[in-house]
């Protein structure tokens, strides 16, 4: 069972029978009182979002759904289309599924795909991901000071800050938990 | 790979938070305060249900240097400060750490409404502006801030009458959810006059028992300091506090030790009052910061 202290973005868990996943999560406390769980939950049947409070002592079940190793293969109408390795099946994401982590995806790239029954409704992306800058503007020269940054834009259309020094075409690390930046990669 | 470039991009926001610390230390040095340090790692911290310390061997992380400044005050020390780190477990979210930086301080000799011009001078030191600019909401600091009631707050902004909300144990759930998010943007404000269960360690308001003297300052509709009148009798303190152990022992919390020499040096201190600040927040606010993480250099969950 997860207690409240667990409850985080992205968690899984049971709510009225159906597998949850938390989209959003705040933790709120008046200095002197009790704390507050603040949730944005999504069905992870339906796609149904909805908000909910919890309150310390409240506990949960963790949804206990199975996960497979697969492959992503490729995007097409009918969306984002992975394979099982053991067994060659395929299955299909849909892009509001993937939210953000579509912008992570390369050809080839191992993923853990959240299974219930024979539906994929949940994907977990390896924690880093290298992926090439298309566009960022040109390098200042003398602009040496560390921690400046600037827009950039990824071979995926993802955008993201990076700093000053990066320039199109250089690849980059980035953390797919947080979307952001790590460190350049050495070719 | 290089160095890490996160923590290297959070240097103007560091330069900005070492600089208003320093303001701070300066504005009540300037005011005859003295800065102390007292121990961190301690027997005993005051209980109270809603606060959960660290163990740290068979002692605790203080979870507010409250207990070691009063026995300074009732050893006669008559303005005292500190800047300290304080731990608090389970407290994670866009504006709380678990391990966080406090700011109190404390007058002999008065009650809290002093506390409420200190505040107000204090932003004024760190704000020449008298108004500064935070999440896109411009917030006038010119004095004086408002003061609301908890009575007056519930009777305005909630659908449940104060009384009930106490009956029901669901004071701080409407203060979280109904109250806050209806308190003015534009203007810091202080709530005042707590109900007197809901101030483990203040004095009660003379004439009406019901209320304790106890303020919060929110500015932003963020909760930035919690101010009392202490509580100076040692006999209605112990009783509090063994209410507040028998509350966490119903709730299945751990039993707290008494933290006995506070207890029996109380029965010295002066009237006297105090108020703990958290810089971290402050630091938000004046430096345009969304969450807690952009303005300290590591959180929990990048060690």
């Amino acid at each position: 069972m997860y207690s409240c202290s667990d409850l985080k973005k992205g968690l899984k868990l049971m709510i009225d029978g159906d597998p949850h996943v938390i989209v959003q999560f705040d933790f709120s406390k008046p200095g002197k009182g009790q704390a507050l769980y603040r949730c944005k939950l999504r069905n992870m049947i339906t796609g149904a979002l909805f908000d909910r409070t919890y309150r310390s002592g409240e506990s949960f079940a963790p949804a206990s759904l199975d996960e497979r190793d697969m492959q992503y293969l490729y995007q097409d109408e009918t969306g984002y289309v992975f394979m099982d390795q053991k067994n060659y099946e395929q299955v299909v994401l849909a892009e509001e599924t993937l939210g953000d982590d579509k912008y992570f995806l390369v050809d080839n790239m191992e993923v853990k795909i959240l299974m219930y029954g024979d539906i994929g409704i949940g994907i977990t992306l390896p924690n880093f991901v290298n992926l090439r800058v298309s566009q960022a503007d040109p390098w200042v020269k003398g602009d040496t000071a560390a921690g400046n940054n600037k827009p950039a834009a990824v071979e995926t259309g993802y955008t993201l800050q990076v700093p000053s020094f990066v320039e199109e075409g250089t690849l980059i690390q980035i953390d797919t938990r947080t979307g952001e930046y790590v460190t350049r990669v050495k070719e | 790979m290089e160095g890490n470039w996160q923590l290297a991009r959070k240097r103007p926001m560091l330069e900005k938070r070492a600089r208003i610390v320093q303001a701070i230390r300066a504005f009540f040095i300037a005011r005859q305060f003295l800065e102390v340090e007292t121990p961190q790692r301690i027997p005993a911290n005051a209980p109270e249900l809603h606060i959960d310390a660290i163990a740290s061997g068979d002692w605790f992380l203080q979870t507010s240097p409250e207990l070691c400044m009063k026995r300074l005050l009732a050893a006669g020390y008559e303005k005292l400060f500190q800047i300290c780190r304080c731990w608090r477990d389970g407290e994670r979210g866009n504006r709380h750490l678990p391990e966080y930086t406090m700011l109190e301080w404390y007058r002999a000799g008065t009650d809290y409404q002093l506390l409420l011009t200190d505040c107000e001078e204090l932003l004024a030191a760190l704000c020449a502006a008298s108004q500064l600019k935070w999440q896109g909401q411009t917030i006038d600091l010119r004095r004086p801030w408002p003061r609301l009631k908890i009575a007056e707050a519930f009777a305005r902004f909630s659908d449940t009458p104060l009384t009930e909300a106490l009956k029901e144990g669901r004071f701080d759930e409407i203060i979280s959810l109904q109250i806050e998010p209806q308190l003015p943007a534009d203007r810091p404000v202080f709530l005042t006059e707590y109900p007197s269960q809901h101030a483990a360690l203040a004095r009660k308001k003379p004439g009406d028992p019901a209320v304790a003297e106890r303020f919060e300052l929110y500015i932003g509709k963020m909760e930035l300091a919690n101010a009392f009148s202490e509580l100076t009798d040692p006999a209605e303190q112990r009783q509090r506090f063994s209410n507040e152990e028998q509350q966490r022992r119903v709730a299945g919390k751990p039993p707290y030790p008494s933290p006995e020499p506070f207890l029996k040096e109380l029965a010295s201190m002066p009237d006297a009052a105090g108020i703990a600040l958290g810089i971290d927040r402050l630091v938000m606010l004046l430096c345009d910061a969304e969450r807690i993480d952009q303005v300290v250099p590591f959180c929990p969950e990048d060690l």
